[in-house]
């Protein structure tokens, strides 16, 4: 008899940045169709915008994400400095580009770690996460905080890089390469890793397109998009980098996608080390007029979108965000339809949301909401099936 | 022909106001009428990708602004329409064309009270469901 169980993953747990629910409908093994709810976090942001004035919107919207704590305040800059046509100090675009390149190289570890638990791999877990608190040290430095680094303002930075900081900044970024290329070994030469992530979770390119997906999920399925590239800001377009592009769509070449992609951030932030003028960190904004202005910023997870429209008071009227998870998320409803429960859990986690959700699992069946198995189960389940991979591959069970 | 020419001759007389903020910001005016046809042109037709849109409540109407983005180029086109009627404001869904604009089709309709016609789908994205009806967060108060 077809037994059709529905599982729910999700909402609540303390360590995501973003809660979702995620109701998947299994047959047998097979996901047949899945539901996804978000608002579980939905904080009013956009409305609270528009009782703070222009600087504190800077400091509000940095709150959104943990993670991605600099990109949000970026694109709003991007777009306020859009709005009333003004040109920022170039040191102050360079310091902005550090940064922003810091918050991927700590993003992506993050994710990396993260996924290699998912899959049993809990030394590259332990690896990433212990690498990735040299570039908090690294934000500590630069900024006085390890997250939330307040840096951002409207016509500049707030904080210069003191050029006596330089010499230990330079020592930290490079002592990161040797461990970006511990990671593109111990991951891209794997055989089990590459027999346990290729071909799961597969997004095709239409796919991509018709999901409008932004960033690594979007490189990872050859679509060639990068706003640092495609529409520069900061000091993007006077440094030389690469857009990491890989065809295949499943989460391998994701996790390929933002291994290479550490590699071009730690070379952006040499070279604007190298590059950064001496110079003013702020031009003074001093009104905002009326109209509207966009800023579009190429966060560690896709394009993050905000959109300013002013009145010409010392408030916006409208502030519209978008961040690059509304549009990656959705896109679950393709990749993880057709895999197996025991891939639900990466691939959710493969377009790098909030990874924690998948820990508030249950397995339910349909007819009696009688729970089958836990969070903990499917993270097991997922574990075991790279077990077995392994023990083809000769390992001793 | 340059990608803003070729874009003015596919929307044509659809266009009723072309604004060049910045070489790579442009806000095109359209009828709300027109904008599942002018969606169907800049996707299917031009290949640009939906970036978002964002509804706001003026004092002349909702107005909805659809993004499109011209990655080649890093243009951003922001298509924009004006509902006048705010006691029931309505609008064609574009998310029939590509299910990227499911999502933002939902929030607006709970945040803004607009209604998608032919959505497949108009159900509270970001609000509990039991959110009282009629009560649309970003709307102004009426003074």
């Amino acid at each position: 008899m077809s037994h059709k169980v529905v599982i729910p993953i999700g909402p609540y747990h303390p360590l995501q940045d973003e809660p979702e629910f995620f109701r998947l409908y299994v047959e047998g093994e097979r996901v047949v169709d899945i539901d996804i709810v978000i608002g579980y976090l939905h904080r009013g942001i956009e409305k609270l915008s528009e009782s703070k004035h222009y600087d504190q919107v800077a400091f509000l919207v940095e709150r959104i994400c943990g993670i991605c704590s600099n990109s949000h305040p970026f694109a709003y800059v991007l777009a306020v400095e859009d709005l009333v046509k003004m040109e920022v100090p170039e040191r102050a675009s360079y310091i902005r580009t550090i940064i922003a390149e810091l918050e991927r190289l700590h993003s992506h570890l993050l994710w990396l770690g993260l996924a290699g638990h998912f899959i049993g791999y809990n030394t590259v877990w332990m690896w990433a996460w212990k690498y990735r608190e040299p570039v908090l040290d690294l934000f500590e430095l630069i900024t006085g905080n390890r997250q939330h680094y307040g840096m951002m303002k409207v016509g500049g930075v707030r904080k210069d890089i003191e050029e006596e900081d330089i010499p230990q900044v330079r020592k930290m970024v490079d002592d990161l390469v040797p461990v970006v290329d511990m990671f593109k070994g111990a991951v891209m030469d794997d055989p089990v890793i590459k027999a346990r992530l290729k071909r799961v979770g597969v997004l095709t390119e239409q796919q991509a397109i018709d999901w409008c997906v932004v960033g690594p999920t979007a490189r990872a399925s050859g679509v060639n998009i990068d706003v640092r590239r495609d529409d520069p800001y900061g000091a993007y377009d006077k440094v030389d980098w690469n857009v990491i592009v890989e065809k295949d769509g499943d989460i391998f070449a994701k996790t390929v996608v933002r291994i290479l992609e550490m590699h071009e951030s730690i070379s952006i932030i040499r070279q604007c080390l190298d590059k950064m003028p001496k110079g003013p960190i702020d031009a003074n904004l001093k009104d905002v007029s009326i109209g509207e202005g966009i800023g579009r910023v190429e966060a560690p997870r896709g394009e993050c979108f905000h959109y300013v429209k002013s009145d010409g008071t010392n408030r916006p009227v409208r502030h519209k965000i978008r961040a690059p998870s509304y549009m990656n998320v959705a896109s679950n409803k393709v990749a993880a339809v057709g895999g197996t429960i025991s891939d639900a859990a990466i691939t959710l986690a493969a377009v790098d949301p909030c990874y924690c959700c998948t820990e508030r699992v249950a397995v339910l069946d349909k007819k009696t909401s009688n729970k089958m198995m836990n969070g903990w189960d499917l993270i097991k389940l997922s574990q075991d099936k790279t077990q077995r991979i392994r023990e083809s591959y000769g390992a001793k069970p | 022909m340059s990608i803003l020419a070729q874009v003015k001759s596919k929307l044509d007389d659809k266009v009723i106001d072309w604004q060049e903020h910045s070489p790579r910001r442009i806000y095109i005016t359209v009828r709300p009428k027109d904008i599942k046809e002018v969606a169907r042109l800049m996707f299917k037709n031009l290949g640009f990708r939906f970036v978002i849109a964002s509804g706001t409540d003026t004092p002349a109407g909702i107005e909805i602004l659809y993004h499109f983005s011209y990655d080649k180029g890093g243009i951003l086109f922001s298509v924009r329409v004006l509902i006048e009627d705010k006691k029931n404001p309505q609008i064609d869904s574009i998310a029939t064309l590509f299910p990227a604009a499911e999502w933002i089709e939902r929030e607006m309709w709970e945040l803004l009270g607009i209604n998608f016609v032919g959505h497949p789908n108009l159900t509270h994205l970001l609000l509990i469901d039991d959110w009282p009806q009629g009560e649309f967060p970003l709307r102004h108060k009426e003074r």
